[in-house]
């Protein structure tokens, strides 16, 4: 993760509307990318992410606002002459043709000599780790490999954006992991603006620089992964990406520096005005934090300050993690805990007490 | 008795009935005798000689390719149109437009003829070779809409895209993109169709005026006892025509699914 300052805008959305009918699909996206970034547009689906994507590459018109791609306003600008390219979820291979001809489409164009064409198809295919895969038959290839054709294609043409509409979503898990470092390292070397669409909030986070977590045709919260994780604006934003535990509080106190609270088996704490989340909502004030800020203290460890009491109430062991869903002492509903599992750790049994560590600097205020 | 032995019967007098009368054609056909029927009196080509230099047959072959090949293409150039609105394009009361279009295939046949017949008599136009074709048209028509939709339908809309996003226009990606990968349904539709139309009698006989088609042509020579082996003889040549067509276009249809990566979900052989 890098800090991405002083790079220009590459794209900027101005209050964008799209209707279809009676169907508010963009509800006034006013948002910029950078040049260079990897961006991921995050959201369940219907929540406007890939319609937003398809008005970059000009499949979709909108219905108000404006879509500008370094500089320019592409309202006029039909798709087939925009600065980006696409990677299609289906992939979009033309079965019709050799690898090494999919690759090459976009450069009937192009005045370069037939032979200077050639050697940018079996470098754009090396790229991506096709080599020696031309004059295969595109229908024969398998998922990945389709996959790895068609950003050749795209990047061959090297576009000012890439757009990628949920590339790995048809792949394996393995196949999915791979792909995704695959697409660090590729965005890295070529530092083209990546735009990706994804639902799987896991994908965002490993892959982009920034997120723009969307719902019901609107952008919720654009931060980059760490800000999205630690500090999500709502409690939808929280529940969307990973695990957030919501534990009722009360607010006791407010200060301009400091907000005292009491919550059932944290008991008394205060927290920092900036722990607070952005947006109030209707539902009753809670702390929320985040399976990993809570720790199983063992016997032969030393109490410390924050501590609370808890009972085990279900265990789901992953190998390398355990989760618990444990209940701090007189609080209403569980709290999802993970705990590292190294030797001379014993993973306990459900019913078990257990000492449990917090701090209240990784709670986040929702009211 | 075998487990499905039933139907296993069932199905052999199914096809038995159903192929029996084509296998007596080309019997018939060699045999050495003008009247049609068994013991068999020996074999002859001579049906086929006689079939070569009967002038009125090679007319009415003429007028038979002349209306199928105008069919064929007028037909699927239609079907074109017509399954491409139907499989890319919503628009109000598409179904009930579809349908009618559809409709030809179960409409009697002999009703169709004789309305179209009124029709062109009633607003003046002579009965020849083109009002046989517009005929042919309408029968055939819905049968090209079938398989091209079948093409269209197969071809992902983000190929199309993905064409245009590579910089390419409406016409050069349905002259890269789109026709390449339609083209089996095309030629499908093309081979079927003009056999449709090289066999259709009603429209043919209702429409035609004073030139015969092929069917028309067999079906007046049956007046004639002594013609009958020479038309066995022509049937022959009909039956093998057809089948070679119809499975030529076949595995152009097979193909076309191939090459987008399907899988076949029926077809017509």
């Amino acid at each position: 993760m890098t800090v991405q300052t002083g790079r220009p805008d590459m794209i900027e959305f101005k209050d964008v509307q799209k209707h279809y009918g009676d169907y508010h699909a963009l509800r006034g996206i006013t948002a910029t990318i950078r040049a260079g970034e990897f961006f991921s547009l995050l959201g369940p689906s219907g929540c406007g992410k890939t319609t937003l994507l398809r008005t970059i590459a000009g499949f979709e018109g909108i219905s108000s606002g404006a879509v500008m791609i370094d500089g320019r306003n592409m309202a006029d600008v039909p798709a087939n002459q925009r600065p980006t390219n696409m990677v299609f979820q289906s992939y979009a291979i033309f079965p019709h043709l050799t690898v090494a001809e999919n690759v090459g489409f976009g450069l009937r164009k192009d005045p370069r000599s037939k032979e200077d064409k050639a050697k940018a198809v079996v470098e754009a295919l090396d790229m991506v780790g096709l080599k020696g895969f031309g004059n295969r038959a595109a229908h024969a290839l398998s998922g990945g490999q389709r996959q790895r054709v068609a950003l050749a294609r795209a990047l061959i043409l090297k576009p000012k954006v890439l757009l990628l509409d949920e590339p790995l979503s048809a792949l394996d898990k393995k196949m999915r992991e791979q792909m995704q470092v695959e697409l660090i390292r590729l965005q890295r070397q070529v530092g083209i603006t990546f735009i990706l669409v994804t639902h799987d909030q896991e994908e965002a986070l490993v892959m982009s620089d920034r997120i723009a977590v969307m719902f019901d045709g609107e952008i919720a919260q654009l931060d980059d992964p760490e800000t999205l994780y630690r500090k999500p604006a709502s409690r939808r934003v929280a529940n969307f990406i990973g695990t957030m535990n919501f534990l009722p509080a009360q607010i006791l106190s407010e200060t301009a520096d400091m907000i005292e609270l009491e919550a059932p088996g944290f008991g008394r704490f205060s927290v920092k005005p900036d722990q607070s989340a952005g947006k109030k909502g209707d539902e009753p004030t809670a702390v929320g934090f985040r399976p990993e800020t809570l720790t199983i203290l063992f016997d032969d460890q030393k109490p410390v300050a924050r501590e609370a009491q808890a009972t085990v109430e279900e265990v789901v062991y992953y190998g390398d993690m355990t989760y618990y869903d444990i209940r701090l002492d007189g609080a209403p509903v569980a709290m999802r805990l993970s705990m590292r599992n190294v030797p001379g750790r014993p993973v306990l049994d459900i019913g078990a007490r257990a000492r449990v560590a917090w701090s209240a600097e990784a709670l986040v205020l929702f009211r | 008795m075998m487990k499905g032995g039933g139907f296993k019967i069932y199905a052999f007098v199914y096809l038995l009935f159903l192929y029996a009368p084509i296998v007596l054609l080309p019997i018939f056909a060699f045999n050495n005798a003008a009247i049609i029927a068994f013991p068999l009196s020996g074999f002859t080509t001579k049906w086929f000689e006689i079939l070569w230099v009967e002038p009125q047959l090679w007319v009415a072959a003429q007028n038979s390719l002349i209306v199928g090949v105008s069919t064929s293409i007028l037909s699927t150039t239609l079907g074109v149109f017509a399954a491409r609105a139907s499989t890319r394009y919503a628009f109000p009361g598409k179904g009930g437009i579809i349908g009618m279009i559809m409709l030809p295939l179960v409409l009697p046949e002999i009703i169709l003829a004789v309305a179209l017949l009124v029709l062109l008599l009633g607003i003046g136009i002579p009965l020849s070779l083109f009002t046989v074709t517009l005929g042919h048209v309408l029968v055939c028509t819905p049968f090209s809409i079938a398989i091209l939709s079948a093409a269209f339908q197969s071809l992902d809309k983000s190929l199309e895209e993905a064409s245009y996003d590579l910089g390419e226009n409406a016409i050069t990606t349905f002259w890269l993109v789109i026709l390449p990968l339609v083209m089996p349904g095309i030629i499908s539709s093309l081979l079927i169709t003009f056999t449709i139309s090289l066999d259709e009698f009603i429209m043919a006989f209702f429409l035609a005026g004073t030139d015969t088609t092929l069917p028309v042509y067999i079906f007046s020579q049956f007046r004639f006892p002594k013609s009958v082996p020479v038309i066995m003889a022509l049937g022959t040549i009909l039956v093998l025509l057809s089948i070679t067509l119809l499975s030529i276009a076949e595995y152009f249809r097979r193909r076309g699914i191939a090459k987008s990566g399907g899988s076949d979900t029926g077809g017509f052989l």
